[in-house]
């Protein structure tokens, strides 16, 4: 055996190898239109953003509208809630991370990082549980803000999770305002 | 399997045909003349059911896809025209949805068959294998074709069950939505679970094959767990288990028929005859009754990637059973103590799902704990151990002694093989 380990590779092996490697990269780039057909098309991509007109919410209302294929909760909370959801250090939360899309990655879940810049009553949330993908319900649940009553996540009137299985809190999508009254969702 | 057949052909065409395609001694190798132990008692003929099933569930599937519209516009509408113009179409939507379960009812008997008498055990780990894999894309058919009616309970049990697959670390985002096409469950999810959802079941007839050829290599087990020795164990297949097995498909028809005409949407959930809604979560989602256990197994964990991985652990824990089982004995009657067990275990198997049904709160979230944790102690300690712990029975030296209860060389063991030697 050892004999064999210092044979020279023949011209032979080597067309064997680069035969080989060739017909493996062929077979990949083939394969990949068949897999990549599955992601997000381009119809799908296009409605990616949507414009929203929020002055309409008054305090103590919400409106869900439809972004992606979810929805997006916006609420004018009452200040009760506001105060609520200040009151709570950020050492207690289960996820103390904002989750907020139009911050860096590492702010903190203050409710200040949750809501709205300049308008801290207003909130803008994707309505997805983020355990299994349930809509959770409005001004429900232990801590008044949303309730998953597919497997009982709790989350705060900051929209972040306070007790149940979902990991984190609820997603704020990347958003600006445009003009005064609207909103860019996406 | 051609190999037990001693067909040999008479006519010129059968010749003809033989020395070109021997398929005629394939099938007679198969399904006529092989040799089965005599001593399969009704538990065995599931395999027959099964296979009925399966036949029942692709050709009343075809049918109904000549009526039905995968488009999240048209589904739920095309499944009322089914049930409402289509000529008899309520009644193959309602065979194709209660044969779903009927599928099921028969594949969880079967493989408590094959767990309560070692049909997995050396050498047939391979058929055992291959029945998993048939189970998985069984699951997969099931969980696809609940989506097509486009329903409520279709929309959120597809969110819910993708949405497993977001508990992955780094990669569980972009897989989420290559399976969705989107952002969400919608039109693009719904036209490909459809489109696999008529691929699968040719899959599954495909390995089924494979699971037949497989056994039918090794020879069928038996109750009694021993290898037929002599001919005198054995009984060729056909009239002996054809009948067996057409007599029990007859009577499970009876009770297929029971549910689809008298009570066929029992094991559905009204919420599916709500169209589906994007922005409304019904109050209490559960999935079909036979993902259960796995259900509850998922839930029990408080968290949201251990669930994930202990459900479909659950599952894959059923590959290594040839390998955890220590016992030298194989069938569970000759073993006092695996036999306790095994009902313990099924008695588990049932109380997981009726914890999956309950809400997740209180004392069915430590029920569902304890349950789970016996699941797996059962595969990974209690089997492993048994095999040296467990002093069990004396077998039987062959399948004809325990038959006859005696030493089966006397006079009545001869009377009773002598149908298939005359």
């Amino acid at each position: 055996m050892a004999q064999q380990d210092t044979v020279e590779p023949t011209r032979r092996d080597f067309l064997y190898i680069a035969t080989g490697a060739m017909g493996a990269v062929g077979a990949g780039a083939l394969a990949w239109p068949f897999i990549h057909q599955m992601n997000p098309d381009a119809s799908a991509l296009a409605l990616a953003s949507i414009e929203v007109d929020v002055s309409a919410v008054e305090e103590g209302q919400s409106i869900s509208v439809m972004w992606r294929g979810k929805p997006v909760f916006i609420r004018n909370r009452t200040e009760k809630e506001v105060v609520e959801a200040n009151a709570v250090p950020v050492d207690d939360l289960p996820d103390p991370m904002a989750r907020n899309a139009n911050l860096g990655a590492d702010a903190v879940a203050t409710d200040e990082n949750r809501g709205v810049e300049g308008n801290e009553a207003l909130i803008v949330m994707v309505g997805v549980c983020t355990h299994l993908g349930c809509i959770p319900l409005g001004q429900a649940g232990e801590f008044g803000g949303w309730f998953c009553p597919c497997h009982g996540s709790h989350y705060d009137t900051a929209g972040r999770i306070r007790r149940g299985p979902a990991p984190e809190n609820l997603l704020i999508p990347p958003f600006e305002f445009i003009s005064d009254d609207v909103i860019r969702i996406g | 399997m051609a190999g037990h057949s001693n067909y040999v052909p008479q006519s010129a065409a059968a010749k003809w045909l033989e020395s070109r395609l021997p398929v005629i001694s394939l099938v007679r190798g198969s399904f006529v003349d092989f040799p089965t132990p005599k001593n399969l008692n009704y538990w065995w003929t599931f395999g027959g059911i099964l296979f009925f099933v399966l036949i029942a569930q692709i050709l009343t599937g075809i049918v109904l896809v000549m009526h039905y519209t995968a488009s999240t516009d048209a589904a739920f509408a095309s499944v009322e025209h089914i049930m409402r113009d289509v000529n008899f179409g309520w009644l193959l939507r309602y065979l194709h949805a209660n044969g779903a379960s009927m599928f099921f009812i028969a594949v969880f008997i079967h493989m408590f068959r094959g767990m309560y008498y070692g049909s997995y055990k050396a050498p047939r780990e391979i058929s055992w294998i291959l029945g998993v894999i048939i189970f998985l894309i069984m699951m997969a058919t099931a969980f696809m074709g609940y989506v097509l009616p486009w329903g409520q309970m279709s929309f959120w049990g597809a969110t819910v069950i993708t949405n497993l697959f977001s508990a992955l670390p780094l990669v569980g985002e972009p897989i989420v939505q290559w399976l969705w096409g989107g952002f969400a469950v919608d039109n693009p999810t719904l036209n490909r679970f459809f489109s696999l959802h008529y691929l699968l079941p040719f899959m599954i007839f495909g390995v089924v094959l494979l699971h037949v050829w497989a056994f039918h290599t090794t020879g069928n087990n038996n109750p009694t767990g021993i290898q037929p020795k002599t001919k005198q164990d054995t009984l060729p297949f056909h009239p002996y288990y054809t009948m067996k097995d057409a007599f029990a498909i007859v009577v499970f028809m009876i009770f297929f028929a029971y549910f689809v005409f008298y009570i066929p949407n029992y094991l559905g959930h009204a919420d599916n005859y709500i169209e589906a809604d994007p922005l409304v979560t019904p109050a209490h989602i559960v999935p079909e009754w036979y993902f259960l256990p796995f259900y509850a197994i998922l839930r029990a964990v408080p968290d949201k990637l251990g669930g994930v991985i202990l459900m479909f652990g659950s599952i894959a824990v059923l590959f290594v059973l040839p390998w955890l089982d220590t016992s030298k004995v194989r069938s569970g009657a000759y073993r006092p103590l695996f036999k306790q067990f095994f009902w313990i275990f099924a008695a588990v198997c049932v109380g997981l799902g009726y914890l999956g049904a309950m809400p997740a709160e209180g004392i069915y979230v430590v029920l569902a704990r304890i349950l789970t944790a016996y699941y797996f102690a059962h595969f990974l300690i209690i089997l492993p151990l048994l095999g040296f712990l467990e002093k069990p029975n004396a077998t039987p030296n062959s399948i004809s002694e325990s038959v006859l209860g005696g030493s089966g060389s006397g006079q009545p063991a001869g009377a009773v093989a002598a149908p298939e030697t005359k």
